[in-house]
């Protein structure tokens, strides 16, 4: 009987023949942590009976959700986090860094890995054909120190995406309109396994873009296969030898198979306070906005800095709206400003954040006042994630976000291109 | 740990996320656990943490503790008395968190449920009685990994106890 990929990765990873369903016990490849659920972690770890890394070249904490600190309570929790990674020797990417979901990526996940980290967009390593999911403080502390942990073998939804994008819609419409079809929890505990023309044609930047957003229909992780495009990936990043195709075999059960026609797709907006709750930006014409958030591990890549550099280009941030653009990385900020991206986004009116998580979980750089509206890149609207339960936060692609700043209200990217 | 559990049902509605449980705004306490705790369930209830008692339960819809996989989320819960978090279904990293901070997280039907039910929970049946309705529930068997991790009072305990996974 064929296997999903998710089987097929913790059968090999586990040495075991296993199925959906079955709880098995799983070497992991990749263990890490960050600045705001890094510190209960260490204190777990420091509770335990073996206080000693399993493999510390394999475990990491990254300082990118309050980086530069905005306060002492946090700098002291940054200092902390770094006693701990010189008294063990594992990795530490500092403030500057980047966002560590993309710092995995381009760094250290590769196909058929099974990555854990204590941050729920962990997923966004599925775009590589990792195993990649997130965690508590308990669980990573536990998969420090004996280099394993244990997993319910999923049972996998296949989305299955043909046909080409027609113009400013992209990969993240895609998720938003999936997660709007299923529900917030329509994937709970499930994988969701992506293949289809689209897929294969698409570009790592996008598959990253949305396997982050698998947690937020509930799924455990989110799957690209490994192929050609993953080869040239870590080709470029330097990981060239990490590379082996992984795909489904083609009698793999799934529970569920959904079939999406990108050619039909429209730029889709996930509206205040849950991800499900969707709707086209061409409906929401209404809805004025305050600031426009263009960053994140869900869309802070080159590609999303040069789309946002595009549609900006000879314009005008609309007065009384503020334009945050925040490169997820420091390799990707060094190539926008190469490129010239960062100019045009600074003369159109907007500002560039330094690389980390900024504004979407609401511990600095771009607070929401009371009642004020974001158009945000990101990949959560919940009420009080951007600091307040008085903001309004609407979802949307890039080139949504980016033609809402020039408007002053949700648009339809198709409007300005 | 306790089996037989009373208090209050303090209820909620669906998707309450773990940025309602305990906001994200407030990464700067979470290296002072009782200061934390303070502001639980905040911009769902503002009230709760003036009104919670020692034993009484969270009563939530489906997909509770949607969101980040912050672990302080089912701490501060804890941290405020609760004793178990009952709700239609849970969000996977939340279940997972609750049961490895020995929070007894159950899956059953809450609709019947109101807020100041008189509830007792028996954890080794499976039984929930609804006191003030004179009503019987059943919830959902928590797999056997969970059960002995929660049995050991979480994660670390059971690790430090077994010295590994005892599958």
């Amino acid at each position: 009987m064929g296997k999903t990929l998710s089987e097929k990765i913790l059968s090999a990873k586990s040495g075991l023949d296993v199925k959906a369903g079955e709880i098995i016990i799983s070497p992991v490849d990749l263990v890490f942590v960050q600045d705001t659920t890094g510190p209960l972690t260490v204190r777990q770890f420091k509770a335990g009976r073996n206080q000693t890394l399993a493999n510390p070249a394999r475990s990491a904490i990254f300082i990118d959700h309050s980086s530069p600190s905005p306060n002492r309570a946090l700098s002291n929790d940054h200092l902390f986090l770094r006693q701990f990674a010189a008294e063990t020797g594992c990795l530490l990417f500092d403030t500057g860094n980047g966002v560590c979901h993309q710092l995995v990526a381009e760094k250290l996940a590769n196909p058929g890995e099974v990555v854990v980290g204590a941050d729920s967009h962990t997923v966004t390593a599925g775009g590589l054909c990792a195993f990649a999911t997130g965690m508590g403080s308990s669980d990573i502390a536990v998969a420090w120190s004996l280099g394993k942990t244990w997993l319910r073998v999923p049972e996998a939804f296949s989305i299955r995406v043909t046909g080409m994008f027609s113009r400013g819609v992209g990969a993240k419409d895609l998720i938003l309109h999936l997660i709007g079809m299923i529900g917030a929890d329509g994937a709970t505990y499930k994988a969701l396994e992506f293949c289809g023309d689209t897929i294969d044609r698409m570009p790592m930047t996008q598959r990253l873009t949305i396997a982050n957003m698998a947690v937020e229909a509930g799924a455990k992780v989110g799957l690209f296969p490994s192929d050609k495009i993953t080869q040239e990936y870590l080709k470029r990043q330097g990981r060239r030898d990490k590379y082996k195709p992984l795909q489904p075999d083609t009698d793999a059960i799934y529970e569920r198979t959904i079939d999406i026609d990108a050619s039909k797709l429209e730029p889709t907006v996930a509206k205040p306070h849950t991800v499900d709750n969707t709707s086209l930006a061409n409906n929401l014409k209404d809805v004025r906005i305050n600031q426009a958030f263009i960053g994140t591990c869900t869309n802070g890549r080159l590609e999303d800095i040069a789309e946002a550099a595009a549609i900006l280009k000879g314009k005008k941030v609309s007065e009384g709206v503020r334009l945050l653009v925040c490169p997820a990385s420091r390799s990707i900020m060094l190539q926008a400003n190469r490129a010239g991206y960062t100019n045009v986004i600074i003369e159109a009116g907007g500002l560039i954040l330094p690389p980390g998580c900024a504004a979407c979980l609401g511990l600095h750089q771009g607070v929401l006042g009371d009642g004020e509206v974001c158009i945000s890149t990101a990949n959560r609207n919940f009420k009080g994630r951007m600091g307040n339960p008085e903001g309004l936060i609407y979802l949307a692609s890039t080139a949504t976000a980016a033609a809402s700043a020039i408007t002053g209200h949700i648009t339809d990217p198709r409007e300005v291109l | 740990m306790q089996t037989i559990l009373k208090g209050r049902a303090f209820k909620f509605g669906d998707d309450i996320s773990t940025d309602l449980i305990i906001a994200g705004k407030y990464a700067h306490l979470r290296s002072n656990l009782p200061e934390l705790a303070k502001h639980v369930m905040e911009d769902a209830n503002p009230d709760f943490i003036k009104q919670v008692h020692q034993g009484d339960f969270i009563v939530g819809g489906s997909n509770f503790g949607l969101g980040s996989s912050r672990e302080h989320a089912p701490l501060v819960i804890k941290m405020a008395g609760v004793s178990a978090v009952l709700a239609k279904s849970f969000a996977r990293i939340f279940f997972r968190n609750a049961i490895n901070q020995g929070l007894p997280a159950l899956i059953c039907n809450t609709d019947k449920i109101n807020q100041g039910d008189q509830l007792e929970v028996n954890l080794e049946e499976g039984v929930i009685i609804n006191i003030s309705k004179d009503e019987k529930y059943t919830f959902t068997k928590i797999p056997a990994v969970m059960l002995s991790i929660l049995n050991d009072g979480g994660l670390i305990p059971y690790i430090n106890k077994h010295g590994d996974f005892k599958i």
